[in-house]
């Protein structure tokens, strides 16, 4: 639909984003996964994603129109393009880009300006995604962060920077590194001095605990051998002896700051008594408002620098009486940036200018990445791994980072890299078996379909180029994954055969090849204008 | 991402007979309860070759472990001692594959007690 | 004897009497399970440590019987009652007949 002349006649206001009812006695402002993300972006939320076991159905597993509905948001308003996917392209040229951290601390300055002692707590996924982070070792976000004084972080793709110059940052930080699930992996011990479990903040005349919870299973999803000093996990057990702990200190707050994702959240929540908020990031979901869990609201406030989320309290005789929340979609064209942080931001970038710039080619198609089983910027990126790496079949890792561009935009070196940048960037080519390549996605499968989110990892499916297949998503693993077909002949995949596979981002030590920024810049460059066939290639049955 | 072809395939055989086998020759064929014993494992391994495990059963004098999907299913036996502290203890141990990992006390009383957990070991990757 | 082989523990200096403590153990070893093969795909022969005892006095706390699955490098963390002053035995049992020893004195105070 053309929803532009709507649009246009719905005139957003600042004041209007910013309008808050100051609440209660206590104020928190959580940002999570910006992936780097210092300047406005597109950032099109997904079309899939299924809900498993007890999930099926609920939010965030609801998408689209649906989701509109079940939130009373009307079609073509700055909602439907801030929290929900269609009509995208349309109404991103109607309102315009998303995020910049210049906006976002404007945000906070004006949160700050009705409550001066509000915390600011960073869910993290902060310091990777994007060229100049890449090549100043997270330096940057370290930079423009400090510049938004936030009070408390927790970490995932930080540490994909190597354990060394993570513990060098996090030595170097003015406010709190958070994580009770981070522990010495030699004697299993926590490490209070780098990454202490939590920590008291008196605000409000409130005495508020917030407790780290690190992203669980980074040595499985993220390259084991980056950090191997270190050792994550769940530890919900240790959860709750940190809120009994905080608790008997005189807590009469206690917030989680959590990166476990959303469905791990919930089922924390009801695992663990005595948490009042839990701030929760890592599946990039953004929600307009909580969810409860028996008496724990549960925050989830998007990704890429696109939102901030405002929480006010009410907390008396040790309790949390009520609140009000408001999840603040971050119009670029809307909010003011904040001229210092706008300078902060353009110094970090400045040694880089020339080559963020540069274009490489242009799009006709709307790039994005999000959804269960392909985006298009994959489907590019699977493109490029074929016909650059002269491979049968392409995988591509399905991480939920990285923004969009709609169609007529320019690609720069800079928007590749927002999706391909990491410190594992070697696009591999490798023989598989057909039976290796069915175990593989098997393997992820259960990682995202698993009916226990204890089991889930909070990513999207492999994405996948030249082959096709049908997955039901209900079935245990093993069995969800049938009707492998090499799409370049039509032919079932062979168990026994051996294909030639290319992909990127392999956790394992030693991996070779080119860097896959490198991959894809070459094959844009080839292309000119970036045109795509719809991808069919995935039955999804069940979902 | 997926992981590259130097992964080995790890085998999601079951050794049922074995264990089942090794369970009836600690118990001698007893009756054996759900209560009485904590095992704790973490969901998924972050590493197959060093899982971290804990026993614990108060008052037993032994607990063994059992890896129900590994080519040899025995992992270790706990003796417990006159000057134990408490019947409970930590290791690291190697799982080939995802898997039932079992844990079976002599109690006090000379009855028996079990519990178990699912272990996934992945191929890992990807991530939000 | 596998090759460097050093063991470590975390034990208490002092304790009061009659204490429960936590004690932790390390040891350096390749626990090779006799389930690999090598490059010319010849199985690589059994080579772990069999057996962990820790002992207060002479009065035993724990003895483990392991098998292969335990990882490299074999690590235990157990509890311990103390009643009196004295010195804690740590004690790994080699495939190879080589017996490692570790002993740590805990005062009472
Ligand atoms: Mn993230
Ligand atoms: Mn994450």
């Amino acid at each position: 639909g053309n929803w532009s002349r709507l649009a246009a006649q719905q005139r957003l206001t600042q004041d209007q984003l910013l309008n808050f009812d100051t609440f209660g006695n206590v104020s928190l402002i959580h940002v999570t996964d910006i992936h780097a993300q210092l300047k406005p972006i597109y950032f099109r939320e997904p079309s899939v994603n299924i809900g498993v076991g007890r999930n099926r159905g609920e939010v965030p597993h609801v998408t689209g129109a649906d989701f509109r509905r079940l939130y009373g948001i009307e079609d073509g308003s700055p909602s439907h393009y801030a929290l929900s996917s269609g009509d995208f392209s349309s109404l991103a040229q109607a309102y315009g880009k998303v995020g910049g951290l210049d906006r976002v601390s404007t945000v906070i300055n004006s949160i700050r300006a009705d409550r001066p002692d509000a915390l600011l707590l960073d869910g993290g996924d902060t310091w990777h995604g994007s060229y100049t982070c890449h090549h100043t070792q997270g330096q940057d976000m370290v930079n423009v962060m400090n510049g938004l004084k936030p009070d408390a972080m927790t970490f995932h793709w930080e540490f994909t920077l190597g354990a060394d110059r993570v513990t060098e940052l996090v030595e170097g930080l003015p406010f709190a590194a958070l994580g009770q699930n981070i522990f010495d992996a030699e004697w299993d011990e926590p490490l209070p001095d780098l990454f202490p479990p939590y920590k008291f903040f008196e605000r409000g005349g409130v005495k508020i605990a917030v407790i780290g919870q690190a992203f669980p299973y980074l040595p499985i999803a993220n390259p084991r051998w980056m950090f191997p000093e270190f050792s994550f996990g769940i530890r919900d057990e240790n959860m709750q002896a940190m809120v009994d702990e905080v608790r008997a200190q005189g807590a009469e707050l206690v917030v989680a700051l959590s990166h476990n994702g959303f469905d791990v959240d919930k089922k924390m929540a009801s695992v663990v008594t005595g948490i009042d908020v839990i701030l929760s990031g890592h599946t990039h979901d953004a929600l307009p408002e909580p969810v409860l869990v028996g008496e724990t609201i549960i925050v989830a406030s998007g990704s890429n620098g696109k939102f901030v989320s405002r929480v006010d309290l009410d907390v008396r005789d040790g309790r949390m009486m009520g609140f009000r929340h408001k999840l603040i979609p971050i119009f670029s064209d809307v909010i003011e940036p904040d001229a210092a942080m706008t300078k902060l931001i353009d110094e970090q970038r400045a040694p880089f200018e020339t080559q963020l710039k540069e274009v490489i080619g242009t799009t006709d198609e709307l790039l994005y990445r999000r959804g269960n089983f392909n985006g298009t910027w994959d489907d590019l990126i699977c493109n490029a791994l074929i016909s650059e790496r002269d491979a049968d079949i392409a995988m591509s890792p399905g991480v939920r980072w990285g923004p969009s561009l709609i169609p007529g935009d320019d690609i720069t070196r800079e928007d590749i890299w927002n999706v391909t940048s990491m410190s594992y960037g070697e696009a591999y080519r490798s023989e598989m078996t057909g039976e290796f390549i069915k175990v593989i996605l098997e393997d992820v499968a259960d990682n995202i379909f698993n009916p226990d989110p204890y089991y889930q990892q909070g990513g999207d499916m492999v994405r996948i180029g030249g082959m096709g297949y049908r997955i039901d998503v209900t079935k245990p693993q093993g069995e969800r994954i049938s009707e492998m077909t090499l799409l370049k002949t039509g032919e079932a995949i062979d168990p026994a055969k051996t294909y030639v596979v290319a992909g990127w981002a392999s956790v394992n030590e030693g991996t070779e090849g080119p860097m896959i920024w490198d991959v894809v810049e070459d094959h844009i460059r080839k292309q000119g204008t970036v045109k795509l066939d719809p991808n069919t290639s995935v039955e999804v049955v069940n979902g | 991402g997926a992981g590259a072809a130097l992964m080995t395939v790890l085998p999601l055989r079951a050794y049922a007979a074995t264990t089942d086998e090794l369970i009836a020759e600690f118990t001698g064929g007893a009756d054996i309860a759900d209560t009485g014993i904590d095992f704790t494992a973490p969901e998924i391994a972050e590493n197959g070759n060093t899982v971290p495990i804990s026993v614990s059963a108060e008052g037993a004098s032994a607990i063994m472990v059992l890896a129900s999907g590994n080519p040899t299913p025995p992992v270790a036996t706990f003796n417990f001692g006159p000057l134990a502290g408490s019947h409970s203890a930590s290791t690291r141990i190697r799982l080939a594959g995802t898997q039932d990992v079992i844990a079976i006390a002599k109690l006090a009383d000379g009855s028996f007690a079990r519990a178990s957990k699912t272990v996934k070991v992945t191929i890992g990757g990807c991530g939000g | 004897m596998a090759d460097g082989v050093k063991p470590r523990v975390k034990a208490p200096k002092t304790a009061a009497a009659g204490e429960v403590v936590t004690l932790k153990t390390l040891i350096s070893h390749p626990m090779e399970s006799g389930q690999r093969k090598d490059s010319d795909g010849n199985t690589i022969p059994r080579s772990i440590i069999n057996r962990f005892t820790c002992d207060f006095n002479g009065e035993n706390i724990i003895d483990v019987k392991m098998e292969p699955a335990i990882s490299t490098n074999p690590y235990f963390e157990f509890e311990a009652k103390i009643p009196e002053a004295g010195d804690l035995k740590f004690t790994w049992y080699d495939d190879d007949g080589s017996v490692y020893e570790e002993t740590k004195s805990v005062a009472i105070g």
